[in-house]
């Protein structure tokens, strides 16, 4: 760690080439172009340029604070809600800045959803909660559709037949891995097209954690979705494509298979196989 | 050997201070309480013995006709309201504003002046409304009285709504954030509720508080003898009459200012049931 950095250049280009080895060649869902991001003076963020192709699971690995939560929170803008931040550079979603004068922040975060690592549901109903986002946005027309809408999402977090009975009861008093499914159907809910995941299943045991698992595969049949983890057997489970973040930079963006066999970057290789970190 | 008799006699000894420890904690526990416990105690043995329906029913007569307190307490109700919905949504809305937006210079100078506010001295603030209001009104009032009683409250409900307000998880406003709530919305619709019951104690708080005031009441809603229900006019209430009973020389209004004290104790513990009743956490 004390010696010299080695020399970054590979990852930008590469993730510019992507969708090379896709095996569904689409134009990137999200597009990240040179984004710097500041806490106050401290640059948190160095120089990032990412594709995220459409439909596909890329987790996001490196050490703890390296940056990739603060990543993930630009994806939907939610870092807009801590003061004395500033973003440069620009994140396309279908082509469209989301940092650009005049952009629909609510518009914005309907569409890319957001699981937080710590599951927080509202001291609410479980139907409540699932409904907030439908009420807010005014995405349903009446008391059927929205019920129908609720079921759907929970059915889609694989919490239905858990809760079914027991739609009117308190979220507080589900177990924690129920609570982030939850968590995970309110986001679903009003119908995003990109979902991050902050850390999703940390503070979860380890068969909470392979549901909440199983279900973000399934879920990348209809979704785009950024995982954000710490745990590196989860992120080759789950991903297919995984970029690794060190210090504030983009180190390297590759499938996940490439990266955990044979990554292009020694810094990678070195914290993957546990040299640091 | 020897070994396992010293830790054997360490252990001893840090149960013997750790059985020590929680006695004397448990003892000054106990005394606070029972300070409390006497006062109440002492109030009730004081009070009870001219507590009767008529007292609590009648208006105030000349000594030696008996006569009551339900005028004051009437009126006691009605300055409590008054100034429950004068300064209960100004309080509430202040802390609002204090907790979401008030991380800036004007936030600063408001929590300041709130602060100071809750260190005045009731009686100057009743000054305040003998001047702002009796006066030019020309009358005592149970308006003046109850804008008196407001600006007592506001400072503590914005103050206590403020942390509570702080004190709901960032991760739940983020939660409604990222589904698209507006700001307001994810206030409205998520923080205040989940902050709902530590705001309810804080506004308990504030009525208990101004429940027990006399001082600002003197030259403001001033006293009565009669039933009233005008704004405009003077208006009787609990603590205004024990004064005024306590600091006359004769017994049965010494009686009665206990039996009011009585009264008003009940009255206060009534409005704390029913609040945190209406208040208590459902999820």
């Amino acid at each position: 760690m004390s010696t010299a950095l080695p020399k970054i250049k590979v990852a930008t280009e590469r993730a510019g080439n992507l969708n090379l080895f896709t095996p569904v060649v689409t134009a990137p869902k999200i597009r990240v172009e040179g984004l710097n991001f500041f806490y106050g003076r401290t640059q948190a963020l160095h120089d990032i340029s990412l594709d995220i192709p459409e439909r596909v699971v890329m987790a996001f690995i490196g050490p703890s604070g390296c940056g990739k939560s603060t990543f993930l929170r630009t994806l939907n803008r939610m870092n807009d809600i801590i003061p004395n931040t500033r973003v440069e550079g620009r994140v396309l979603i279908d082509g469209r800045d989301i940092y650009a004068p005049g952009t629909d922040v609510v518009e914005l975060r309907r569409k890319v959803g957001m699981v937080f690592q710590k599951s927080n549901p509202f001291p609410k109903s479980i139907f409540e909660n699932v409904a907030y986002g439908l009420r807010i946005n005014r995405l349903v027309r009446d008391r059927a559709e929205l019920e129908a809408r609720v079921e759907q999402a929970l059915r889609d977090a694989a919490l239905w037949e858990e809760v079914k009975d027991r739609l009117k009861s308190s979220a507080l008093g589900l177990s924690g891995g129920q609570q982030q499914r939850l968590c995970i159907a309110r986001a679903l809910a009003v119908r995003p097209e990109v979902l991050l995941m902050d850390e999703p299943a940390s503070a979860l045991d380890p068969i909470a954690t392979q549901k909440i698992e199983e279900l973000i595969v399934e879920l990348k049949k209809q979704y785009t979705i950024v995982i954000v983890t710490h745990n590196m057997q989860q992120a080759a489970r789950v991903s297919d494509f995984t970029a690794f973040f060190w210090m504030g930079r983009l180190i390297e963006v590759n499938t996940t298979e490439k990266m955990f066999t044979n990554p292009d970057q020694k810094l990678t290789e070195d914290y993957i196989t546990g040299r640091f970190g | 050997m020897s070994d396992a008799k010293a830790s054997g006699r360490a252990d001893k000894r840090r149960r013997a201070l750790s059985g020590l420890m929680t006695i004397l904690t448990a003892l000054c526990a106990l005394s606070a309480v029972a300070v409390l416990l006497i006062i109440l105690g002492y109030i009730v043995w004081r009070g009870v013995g001219a507590l009767n329906w008529r007292f609590l029913i009648e208006t105030p007569k000349p000594v030696g006709e008996g006569g009551g307190i339900g005028n004051a307490i009437v009126g006691s109700l009605l300055l409590i309201a008054l100034a429950s919905v004068m300064g209960i949504p100004l309080g509430i809305a202040t802390g609002i504003y204090l907790a979401e937006y008030g991380d800036n210079r004007f936030g600063k100078f408001v929590r300041f002046i709130a602060d100071t506010l809750t260190g005045v001295p009731s009686i100057v603030v009743g000054v305040f409304a003998y001047s702002a209001i009796v006066l030019p009104m020309e009358r005592f009032s149970a308006f003046a009285g109850g804008v008196a009683l407001a600006i007592i409250m506001i400072p503590i409900v914005a103050r206590t709504t403020e942390e509570m307000i702080r004190l709901v998880p960032t991760n739940l406003r983020e939660a409604a954030l990222a589904l698209g709530a507006p700001q307001w919305r994810a206030t409205l619709d998520i923080v205040l509720p989940a902050a709902a019951s530590g705001i309810a104690t804080g506004a308990m708080l504030a009525i208990a508080r101004i429940s027990g005031e006399t001082a600002p009441l003197l030259f403001t809603a001033f006293g009565s003898r009669f039933f009233s229900l005008y704004l405009d006019q003077p208006i009787a209430s609990l603590t205004v009459q024990i004064y005024n009973y306590a600091i006359s020389p004769y017994d049965e209004w010494h009686a009665q200012a206990w039996a009011a004290t009585l009264v008003l104790m009940a009255l206060i513990l009534a409005i704390n049931v029913t609040v945190r009743f209406f208040t208590r956490r459902r999820y």
